[in-house]
């Protein structure tokens, strides 16, 4: 009984700082979808499109966003991307729009001929430490946050996870 | 017997360790001999925690970040590096099985000596720099900062 009681304390301790990190806990992804009434803004930040076109979040509200920080070495993020395309695809026009923040060192030389070849159809941007800073700094990508018409952050997502949890989160979002 | 607070305080101390993940241990270099002739070979010990695997010196497609030991010039100069045998390994993530290194491994440089060495104590700095992953989410390319003793005769 004893024994088991420690268990429950180790794992629940080890849980909770988890659940409050937003550095990666594990080799399994991390979600958690907020209530409306726990929800944060979303910082804002202004950054430049493969365009030269100012993008700021703050622009977006009233609009479902999916917040995308990536990086043309990450495997999970290249999986995503195509899914990503196909939401911006079926749900712009309902009010929803991804914005994708690459972390690439080497910038637009990197990120460029990456998103030609991918044929990506939504506003790709590269990040600054201080856009990485407020949203937690980003140590494991993909990281994507679900962001509502009020500008609220939703749900985090670290790590690949399954396209339908996004498309449900989205629409739920979109109704 | 411990109390359940002392279980409860290592659970909150293992979590710095979690925000490292995927971050290589490279050991330090022992002291290398280096004869006046001929080749020496050093091997860097390097290893990543289990679940962990980096992208292989020749990785399988050109955006991804190879493996990469290099140098700076000094006493001794770099005439080849042995990289560890890369594995075909299938993710959850990959559609065609990618080229990694994961576990242990070593880096193999054969050196030899430059002609302007002298003889005695020196050092030699290098850096290795890698991009790791587990199964469902990759990390910065890091690079870590080797130094490596030297005794030439």
């Amino acid at each position: 009984m004893k024994t088991h009681l420690l268990r429950l304390i180790v794992v629940g301790g080890a849980l909770a700082v988890m659940g409050c990190n937003t550095a990666p806990a594990g080799s399994a992804a991390v979600a958690s979808v907020k209530p409306a009434e726990k929800r944060n803004a979303a910082p804002d930040f202004e950054l430049t499109d493969a365009s030269g076109r100012k993008v700021k979040l703050s622009d977006y509200k009233g609009k479902v966003v999916l917040l995308n920080f990536w990086a043309t070495w990450c495997g999970p993020c290249k999986l995503e991307i195509p899914w990503f395309a196909d939401f911006e695809k079926r749900y712009k026009d309902q009010g929803f729009a991804v914005l994708g923040v690459s972390m690439d060192e080497d910038g637009w030389e990197a990120v460029k001929p990456y998103i030609e070849a991918k044929q990506v159809n939504y506003r790709i941007m590269i990040a600054t430490e201080e856009v990485a800073q407020k949203y937690g700094g980003v140590e494991a990508l993909p990281t994507t946050f679900i962001i509502d018409r009020e500008g609220r952050i939703v749900s985090t997502h670290i790590g690949l996870v399954m396209k339908k949890d996004y498309e449900d989160e989205i629409a739920a979002l979109l109704r | 017997m411990k109390s359940p607070l002392f279980f409860a305080s290592l659970a909150l101390m293992a979590t710095p360790a979690l925000a490292q993940q995927c971050a290589a241990t490279v050991a330090e270099p022992v002291k290398l001999r280096v004869a006046r002739q001929g080749l020496t070979g050093q091997h860097l010990k390097v290893s990543l925690p289990a679940g962990c695997h980096a992208n292989s010196s020749t990785p399988s497609e050109a955006f991804l970040i190879p493996l990469r030991l290099t140098w700076n010039p000094g006493a001794l100069e770099a005439a080849g590096t042995e990289y560890p045998k890369a594995a075909l390994e299938k993710y959850e993530f990959s559609e065609k099985p990618i080229s990694v290194v994961s576990g242990q491994f070593e880096i193999v440089t054969k050196f030899r000596r430059s002609a302007t060495a002298q003889p005695g104590p020196s050092s030699l700095t290098g850096k290795l720099r890698y991009q790791a992953c587990n199964d469902k989410m990759c990390f910065p390319p890091k690079t870590v900062e080797i130094r490596l003793p030297l005794l030439l005769e």
